[in-house]
């Protein structure tokens, strides 16, 4: 197993990495169609569906919320990680986060701008959006600040413009590499334009850093928010099952868990489509699993704290949800999480499965569609026993219109992600070479008192 | 709403506690339904569909559960072995309960859900934006969104039609929420009429439409503050009180022998509509 070597020369790193830019292959244009006809089918869905209404998609009355809001979350969720990796451990130094951070920033972002597709597609009246910000208005008309969804769109708005920022800041200096090595196109124009006259001087990197720094500071309170937010959305409420305290927290380890689970798929696709086996390196990929078994456990013991604390309060309702949950008709749903959620990130235990590129493959794929049940299972079971007992003998299930978008949301994140990966770089070039001149510093150094000591000894 | 308010006093502004309100003055509505008298006709519902304009959705979006009754009659069955012929059904009319801190207006992202200085619950469908969030708080569930746009594509009213729908009453679109507004068309009508005279309503002056076809005379609807009114002595004859969120008389000995009470008022929403227990044996 070997780690990123410290003799590895820098312009080596500049051309593997700018290779990944180059020519796509036929396979890449024909998954890019495949995504972009998952995605048209998701829009022929919500055009079917604006223009009808939100009937099609199967919800009733007592059953207002369904796949979309279930979606959204999901999507949220899967932004974390990206945060996490590039700006938590950029400021506990962790080396080893260097070659990973890009593509994990990249899926942040895109996951918010498929999240935010959400929130239009579950609006009845999608056209008056823009009723939910606070936009001046001679009729003095705000919206209200108590409601948990205006905060959420705050803080969406607010945690997709700083990503965004922050993808963007961090990679200046590889555009500004791109530009340097690449004489022809369309490519050159872009890259000059957007690495704003980036020439590596003294001072331009100072500055650097302590731009970068800062958003890195900035952003971290707003991942944990964000989250926090979108589980107020349940937790202010009035409702059996949504009503709980440990909610925010829950959701934040459930939203890194799947970010995680989503690095670890990407890491993999990565690693084998741009033959980046020398940064991508499975000791990488070992502290990735690590942390992501260390979250799912989190996580698991959230879940746990939260059936306990239902079961032993002494609110029948919430008890009730909590049992129709496990027994009623989403039974099947409900433990499938559990499993997926609690069991199988137990593989990831074991020092063999760690590296072992198909099992984790699988693992992790399996990990998101439990984390994917897990949603579903937050909004849709407290619709069908709630406090009322008209509402119990309703069962609803979401129609094809509903999967349709659901299904295209997926074509569309991969659709922007396949993008990025081939317009830029999706390894950090000036931060893998940093590490490897780190590594080399820390070997010289190491040889440096060997020898001395040796010279001591000839003394 | 302004940016005064925004700044100084929002929380104020937005929700106040019922026992901390000023009082309603002169008007706070609300009813009393009697459940001894409520045989299940439906005729209310029926009423309020012709009153407020709701659509028939049709048998199959009606299985779907998308029906838009703003009142609708529940049906429970007493637990003990006997089967239908030899028991009958228990009736409940559910609609809007007009709660005092109402879950549903303070999670509305836009404000399109507010309370009234005369103690309603209002729904203003043009700044709605349909999230919904309003229907997923409510204990009740007694919101209803236009899943479908009726008036125009799912042609509810054909032309020869249009002639019963009710001219006080908007039509509403796809994509929003709506609920039962205790006839707050009759209400204002009845504000505007007797404003002339220098005096306001007195009781019975204004029915609303469930109230007004109900043939038992089960439904009181009023105003609570009027001690002349029906729904006042009501009220108080069953001591069941508007701002608390236990009733005074449950603690005290002897007190539930009377047959008033409210709706999960536990949650602290302090619904507008007071229910009379049954006490009289279900019949078929």
């Amino acid at each position: 197993m070997k780690d990123i070597r410290e003799d590895i020369a820098w312009a080596k790193i500049n051309k593997d990495v700018l290779k990944s830019l180059e020519s796509p292959r036929k396979l890449f244009w024909v998954i890019i169609i495949c995504a972009l006809a998952v995605f048209g089918v998701g829009i022929g869905c919500e055009v079917y569906q604006y223009n009808t209404g939100l009937g099609v998609a199967n919800m009733d009355n007592p059953h207002v919320w369904g796949l979309y809001i279930a979606s959204f979350i999901f999507w949220i969720g899967m932004s974390h990680s990206g945060t996490l990796l590039s700006a938590i451990l950029h400021l506990m130094h962790a080396d080893w986060r260097k070659p990973i951070y890009r593509f994990a920033e990249a899926m942040t972002t895109f996951s918010l701008m498929t999240a935010g597709l959400f929130v239009a597609v579950h609006l009845g009246r999608l056209w008056q959006l823009y009723y939910a910000l606070p936009y001046p208005n001679e009729r003095g008309i705000w919206p209200n600040f108590q409601s948990p969804l205006l905060w959420d769109a705050m803080a969406i708005f607010t945690y997709l413009s700083s990503s965004i920022l922050f993808l963007y800041v961090g990679m200046i200096p590889d555009l500004a590499i791109c530009r340097d090595n690449i004489h022809t196109g369309w490519r050159k124009k872009l890259y000059t334009l957007l690495s704003l006259g980036w020439e590596g001087t003294d001072r331009q990197w100072r500055n650097f850093r302590v731009t970068y720094l800062t958003i890195a500071c900035f952003l971290i309170p707003l991942a944990v928010s964000v989250h926090s937010i979108v589980a107020s959305d349940f937790a202010m409420s009035q409702q059996p099952g949504w009503h709980i305290t440990s909610f925010p927290p829950y959701f934040v380890a459930g939203a890194l868990y799947s970010g995680c689970a989503a690095i670890i798929t990407l890491f993999i696709i990565l690693r084998y489509v741009f033959k980046f086996e020398e940064y991508m390196t499975l000791p990488i990929l070992k502290k990735t699993v690590r942390l992501t078994f260390a979250i799912s456990m989190v996580w698991t013991y959230l879940n746990l704290i939260e059936y306990a604390t239902v079961w032993y309060s002494h609110d029948e309702v919430a008890k009730a949800v909590l049992l129709q949950k496990a027994t009623g008709t989403y039974a099947p749903f409900w433990w499938m999480m559990n499993f997926l959620g609690s069991i199988v990130p137990l593989i990831l235990a074991f020092k063999r499965f760690q590296t072992h590129i198909p099992v984790l493959l699988t693992v992790s794929l399996l990990l998101n569609v439990g984390m994917w049940l897990e949603r579903w299972m937050i909004v849709a079971p407290t619709f069908s026993h709630g406090y009322y007992p008209w509402t119990w003998d309703h069962d609803q299930w979401p129609s094809m219109v509903q999967w349709g978008i659901v299904f295209g949301s997926f074509g569309w994140f991969t659709f922007l992600f396949m993008v990025f990966c081939k317009v830029f770089p999706s390894v950090s070039m000036y931060e893998v070479k940093e590490m490897v001149y780190h590594r080399s510093l820390a070997t010289k150094r190491l040889e440096d008192t060997r020898m001395e000591a040796s010279e001591k000894g000839a003394h | 709403m302004s940016v005064t308010n925004l700044l100084e006093n929002w929380s104020e502004f937005r929700h106040k506690h019922p026992v901390e309100d000023v009082p309603h003055d002169p008007y706070k509505w609300a009813m009393s339904i009697d459940m001894d008298a409520c045989t299940g006709c439906n005729a209310c519902s029926v009423a309020c569909y012709a009153e407020n304009n709701l659509p028939v959705v049709g048998k199959e979006k009606y299985a779907h559960g998308q029906s838009m009754h703003w009142i609708r009659i529940e049906r429970y069955w007493p637990e003990d072995d006997r089967e239908f012929p030899d028991q009958g059904a228990q009736f409940l009319p559910m609609m809007c309960q007009q709660c005092e801190a109402a879950p549903c207006e303070t999670v509305c992202p836009v404000g399109a859900t507010n309370h009234t200085a005369d103690g309603l619950n209002s729904q203003i469908y043009n700044r709605c934006i349909g999230s919904r969030y309003c229907s997923a708080n409510c204990p009740f569930k007694v919101r209803y969104f236009n899943w479908y746009d009726y008036p125009t594509t799912e042609n509810v009213w054909p032309a020869e039609m249009v002639q019963q729908l009710n001219p006080d009453i908007t039509l509403r679109s796809k994509g929003v929420m709506e609920k039962c507004t205790f006839c707050i068309q009759r209400i204002r009508a009845g504000e505007r009429s007797v404003k002339n005279e220098g005096r306001i309503l007195r009781d019975g002056e204004v029915q609303t439409a469930c109230q007004q076809v109900c043939p038992t005379n089960a439904i009181t609807f009023g105003n609570l503050i009027d001690p002349d009114s029906k729904v006042h002595q009501k009220w108080k004859a069953q001591r069941v009180e508007l701002d608390v969120d236990e009733q005074v008389k449950d603690k005290e000995e002897g007190g539930s022998e009377l047959r008033g009470y409210r709706i999960l008022e536990e949650l602290r929403p302090y619904p507008s509509v007071m229910y009379m227990e049954r006490v009289r044996e279900s019949a078929i």
